[in-house]
């Protein structure tokens, strides 16, 4: 149910009766369907679903993530167990996991 | 490819799993409620490299393993009538029904064909305006929006000889039927991360703390898996049961409005029966009163069908994480992916057919002690 | 408009299908159980005759006089019949002469065998015959002899080609499906999953727009650079040569785990895919492992002589891009192990049939 591929929008039209575009998935291009995302431009990036736009791609959003990802083990060595363990007592997230 | 790429990272992968080795003092039980997410976990050995206290329960998320039975005999009766053109997403063509699949009724001459989205079949339709195309609307509520604009889009442009037939189903009841199953040992779930990119993440809260679990809403790929995984256990560790996204980049917290306004107009919620498991209530969509007309099940006489699901088939058991694949008597002699009893060792995604991909190359099958049966519907 | 599913899998086995399915022809599971249930044992040869048919080989290797001949028979039925990059008349070619090709030998003349259904239009017919001409001169290979059919409309589709082809082996080669031994290093010539999905990308139902073209070619020139004499006149130790067709590369490495009773480790990250036919098979659902490749090669080769094979290949234009992937084990024989970028492992199974897209 849930393979659902990152594009980028490179052109949008109206086709069918239905706002359509052209993605291109890292060189392939491959018509899809728009309906759902109104807002969305040409050259953000959506997920597709079955021919179907169904969400926008955050960029900044999927940075912060990786960055999240980056800095893990550094925090932790900088600032050791008693820090996690602090938060776990207090039922806070530690300092790394958010 | 941007926003692939950069989340298969191995090395980030590493420190992702250290992290979690560091976190884990006790065993936890987590289910992966996505077939997508199970596809993943298989493909890349990611639950090989978590530690040992984490147990990977392979969720019912496969749309494909939950279509009733019936559904899928009523498919190809469907199928098998003249003029009908009969289209599916690929997933579905080996499933077996009560005793055939697609392919075979293909082989007897039925027109049964494969589409890559529904507005393919639409399409088809269009084109031959003397044919009855009907498109198997199975999947989850990431397929649903795509199905629901098919079907809008027929009604809109008078393409009458195109009909749709719904077996749609949703995750929510079916996390809530699985944590009130008596030996479900369910710790933590990571949530289907497109699933909440059509219906957002506000049916969740309630589910976390009713039963006491933590849900992480968790993407596809290596590096989304792991920190789904990583964020699950930390809950669990510090005793805490809340919904978390790990999938932002995909996922807001409304999830896609349009697609959910279209989902309220072209269906309404009904009980659906998922394969192995039996009813669930209200856990399915079919089509409301004003596109009943498009429904294949209306239009085409498919009333009562036998339906005689193997009695050896444990699937649904399997399905809740009530038993491991190799658990059940049948794995790997009577029924394998090629000669597959239920769906769950027919689709990729299923658990049974993962455990078989990459199980033997460690133990081999667990033959004295198998599990005692546990009856549907519990 | 839909897909066309022809060629693509069904899972019932042989025992239960009264009927032939798809599957069966899938190069997969099912077809090696139509072969082995079906054929060999009515083909089997007459008590004291040589068994060659049985060692299942891309091309078969018989005694002549003295000299041993490769022979090798392929029907080719791919729809669309023209796609990026080639035509069904290129493969009509290429692929026979690869198969002589992956037993060391030189291919050198070949049959061709037409089955047209009636209604199609002859211009159709011309471009295919005129693609085989080319291509034959370009491999310098010669039709020799050849054939025509028709069949009624409604029972064959447009154009379907048989060809057969034979040709030498030299003195010294012994290359065959079940010489792998452990330690033996695996090579592939270049980029895989580049056919099935040009093909696709013109198949109904898809159509989508995209850069990648068939790799069909003619691989005995390849072959030839690979095993030919050093200076000494000792041929470096090629063991095993397939052509990834049908089933792909995890076809391929099964089948020679199987034969040859070895375990296949492959490292993932080594395996060369084009970014294209890698985010291709993404939007469908896909494994490039399994996509049909008609221009590479894999080969198993003596550990002691890898290095110098690979550089054989590289310098011939069809192995600029060849590249190890992985070696033979003792154990888990039979099975194909991928060692994935994170450090665990999947086993990699023999296909059933083609994939189907899927969207799970």
């Amino acid at each position: 149910m849930c393979l659902a591929v990152p594009g980028r929008i490179v052109s949008i039209a109206e086709r069918d009766h239905m706002r359509m575009a052209t993605v291109d998935f890292g060189g392939v291009l491959k018509d899809v369907c728009l309906a759902y995302l109104p807002d969305i431009e040409v050259g953000d990036y959506t997920i597709v679903h079955v021919g179907f736009a169904i969400q926008r791609l955050d960029e900044a959003s999927a940075l912060e993530t990786l960055a999240l990802f980056e800095n893990l083990g550094i925090l932790d060595t900088e600032f050791g167990d008693d820090w996690d363990r602090a938060a776990q007592e207090s039922g806070a997230a530690p300092v790394a996991a958010s | 490819m941007k926003y692939l790429e950069e989340f298969s990272d191995p090395e980030l992968a590493a420190r992702l799993l250290d992290d979690i080795r560091a976190t884990v003092t006790r065993p936890w039980a987590l289910m992966e409620v996505c077939g997508g997410q199970t596809h993943s976990i298989i493909r890349h050995g990611i639950d090989q490299l978590l530690p040992e206290q984490i147990e990977m329960i392979h969720g019912p998320g496969c749309p494909v393993c939950v279509t009733p039975l019936e559904i899928i005999d009523k498919a190809l009766e469907i199928a098998s009538r003249p003029g009908v053109i009969f289209c599916s997403f690929g997933d579905m063509l080996r499933v077996p029904g009560s005793g055939r699949d697609l392919f075979r009724v293909k082989s007897a001459g039925a027109d049964v064909r494969v589409v890559y989205s529904p507005l393919d079949a639409l399409n088809l339709a269009r084109d031959n305006p003397d044919r009855q195309v009907v498109f198997f609307g199975i999947g989850f509520e990431t397929t649903a929006p795509p199905n629901a604009m098919t079907v809008y889009q027929a009604k809109r442009q008078g393409i009458e000889n195109f009909s749709l037939l719904v077996s749609h189903v949703r995750v929510p009841p079916a996390i809530r039927a699985i944590m009130e199953s008596p030996s479900c040992r369910v710790q933590g779930f990571l949530a289907a991360g497109h699933v909440c990119s059509v219906m957002g993440t506000a049916e969740y809260p309630e589910l976390a703390e009713r039963y006491r679990v933590p849900i992480v809403v968790t993407g596809f790929e290596p590096l989304d898996i792991l920190e789904g995984i990583r964020r699950t256990v930390r809950q669990l560790e510090a005793g805490r049961h809340e919904l978390e996204n790990a999938y932002p980049r995909a996922v807001p917290a409304e999830g896609n409005p349009a697609a959910r306004a279209m989902l309220a107009d072209v269906f309404e919620v009904t009980d659906r029966a998922w394969r192995g498991i039996g009813v669930i209530p209200g856990s399915g969509w079919r089509l409301s009163q004003a596109y009943r007309d498009y429904d294949a099940e209306c239009r085409f006489d498919v009333g009562d069908m036998h339906t005689a699901e193997s009695a050896t088939c444990r699937s649904g058991e399997v399905l809740q994480g009530l038993i491991k694949p190799h658990e059940c008597e049948a794995f790997g002699t009577e029924c394998t992916p090629r000669n597959p009893l239920g769906a769950t060792m027919v689709s990729s995604e299923g658990a049974c057919a993962a455990y078989y991909s990459y199980r033997r190359l460690a133990t081999p099958t667990v033959r004295a002690g198998a599990s005692p049966r546990v009856p549907a519907g519990v | 408009m839909t897909l066309d599913i022809t060629g693509w899998v069904c899972p019932l086995p042989l025992r239960d299908s009264p009927t032939i399915v798809m599957g069966h022809g899938g190069g997969g599971a099912m077809s090696a159980e139509l072969i082995h249930h079906l054929f060999l044992p009515a083909l089997a040869p007459a008590a004291g005759a040589t068994q060659v048919l049985a060692d299942l080989g891309d091309s078969a290797v018989v005694g002549v006089a003295g000299m041993r001949l490769a022979m090798s028979t392929d029907s080719y039925v791919v729809r669309p019949m023209f796609f990026p990059g080639g035509s069904i008349g290129d493969l009509a070619v290429n692929g026979t002469v690869n198969d002589i090709a992956m037993s060391g030998a030189a291919p050198l003349y070949l049959t061709a065998g037409f089955i047209l259904e009636e209604g199609t239009a002859v211009e159709v017919v011309g471009r295919v015959a005129e693609a085989m001409g080319v291509a034959a001169r370009t491999a310098g290979v010669t039709v020799v002899t050849g054939d025509t059919k028709v069949v009624d409309a409604g029972h064959g589709d447009g154009v379907y080609v048989t060809t057969a082809g034979v040709g030498f082996v030299p003195a010294g080669v012994d290359i065959g499906p079940s010489r792998a031994r452990p330690g033996d290093v695996v090579i592939v010539s270049g980029a895989i999953g580049m056919h099935g999905i040009a093909v696709m990308s013109v198949r109904d139902g898809l159509e989508f727009e995209s850069q990648i073209r068939s790799d069909t070619a003619a691989l005995h020139g390849l072959v030839a650079a690979m095993i030919e004499p050093d200076d000494d006149g000792v041929r470096p130790g090629v063991r095993v040569l397939r052509d990834p067709t049908r089933g792909g590369l995890a076809a391929s490495l099964n089948e020679i785990a199987a034969a040859s009773g070895v375990g296949v480790d492959v490292v993932e990250r080594s395996v060369p895919v084009p970014a294209h036919v890698a985010n291709a098979c993404g939007f469908l659902g896909l494994d490039p492992w399994y996509v049909a490749n008609e221009g590479k090669l894999v080969a198993f080769v003596a550990p002691e002589d890898a290095a110098d094979v690979l550089e054989r290949m590289r310098a011939h234009p069809l192995g600029a891009e060849a590249a190890v992937i992985g070696e033979c084990v003792e154990e888990h024989p039979g099975m194909v192990v991928a060692h994935t970028a994170f450090g665990a492992t999947r086993v990699v199974d023999l296909p059933i049939g083609e994939q189907l897209p899927r969207i799970c």
